[in-house]
């Protein structure tokens, strides 16, 4: 990552203007211009140091429902089950992690009712159990990484 | 949520337009003028339905190769008053109470720990482990090794 790329990260993970020409405001404080503000933000989308740009919204806050899921799944069967549980538009984050439960994802829906149909519709479609795991409390949440 | 922040939701939750006026084209996209568009903003980043507007950075990219999900089965009459002391350390930046699934998952305090390097993510999780210690029975730690899917919320 070049110093500008460090620099986006650490001044626009918040507070990206709500103006006319946003991008030309941020570009101002950055010093650079508002080209290759957006040039540079293509490019690091691309290149997968941002995953996203634009707002971050609580799903739950929203009315929607979230859980986390985990599968324990055979390593022979992992890039299968993998894009099964992708598919589904619900499943927002997907993390392999090195565990017996190795995959583990966010289901993010529009009500708490749609959650059992789709973690039953998923351990169909891949022939493995998933342990449903909603939050019951959040203690803090804070996430804004330094680069 | 009334019609206009859902319209909001929709024409933004895939990121916005990199364009000189993207906030020009989301309200375009909801049938809103931009003043319409930046007051219902504005109230849903008051109101905690936005957590914030920019950029969303790839831990790995950033350097942040130890990324620990430390799971801890702590005793029932304490998990509260504990997990928010976990959850005010500044290197945790998720803390949650999850149900347990007995007898395949005991644990029931999860806590996000980023680490620049292993060692950098050990030395985090001794010190929760010594926060929680009165009231630990158990623990484990799940690195994750790869990003499968990561696109944040979509409305259906």
């Amino acid at each position: 990552m070049d110093e500008l790329e460090r620099a986006i990260v650490n001044r626009l993970q918040g507070g990206f203007p709500l103006s006319e020409r946003p991008f030309a405001d941020a570009a101002r404080e950055l010093g650079i211009d508002e080209a290759t503000l957006i040039a540079k933000l293509k490019a690091m989308l691309e290149a997968g140091t941002l995953t996203r740009f634009g707002p971050m919204y609580d799903a739950e806050r929203l009315g929607g429902a979230f859980t986390l899921c985990a599968m324990s799944v055979p390593a022979a069967d992992f890039e299968r089950v993998a894009a099964l549980v992708n598919a589904h538009p619900e499943v927002a984050h997907n993390y392999e992690r090195a565990h017996r439960y190795n995959m583990w994802f966010v289901i993010a829906a529009a009500s708490r009712a749609q959650i059992a149909p789709l973690v039953a519709a998923i351990e169909t479609e891949t022939g493995y159990p998933v342990l449903n795991l909603p939050r019951e409390q959040e203690y803090f949440i804070e996430l804004r990484l330094v680069a | 949520m009334n019609a206009a922040d859902e319209a909001i939701v929709r024409a933004t939750q895939a990121g916005l337009p990199l364009v000189a006026e993207p906030w020009g084209a989301v309200a375009q996209a909801a049938g809103l003028t931009q003043a319409q568009l930046f007051a219902r903003l504005d109230t849903m980043l008051a109101d905690g339905r936005i957590r914030r507007i920019g950029a969303v950075p790839n831990h790995y990219a950033l350097g942040y190769i130890a990324n620990a999900m430390s799971v801890w089965d702590v005793a029932d009459d304490a998990v509260d008053e504990l997990g928010a002391q976990v959850g005010a350390l500044a290197f945790v930046t998720h803390c949650y109470r999850r149900p347990r699934r007995l007898p395949e998952w005991r644990y029931n305090l999860f806590a996000m720990v980023h680490g620049r390097s292993r060692a950098n993510a050990e030395a985090h999780l001794a010190q929760i482990r010594a926060l929680l210690a009165p009231a630990l029975r158990a623990s484990d730690v799940l690195y994750s090794t790869r990003i499968l899917k990561k696109t944040g919320l979509r409305l259906a």
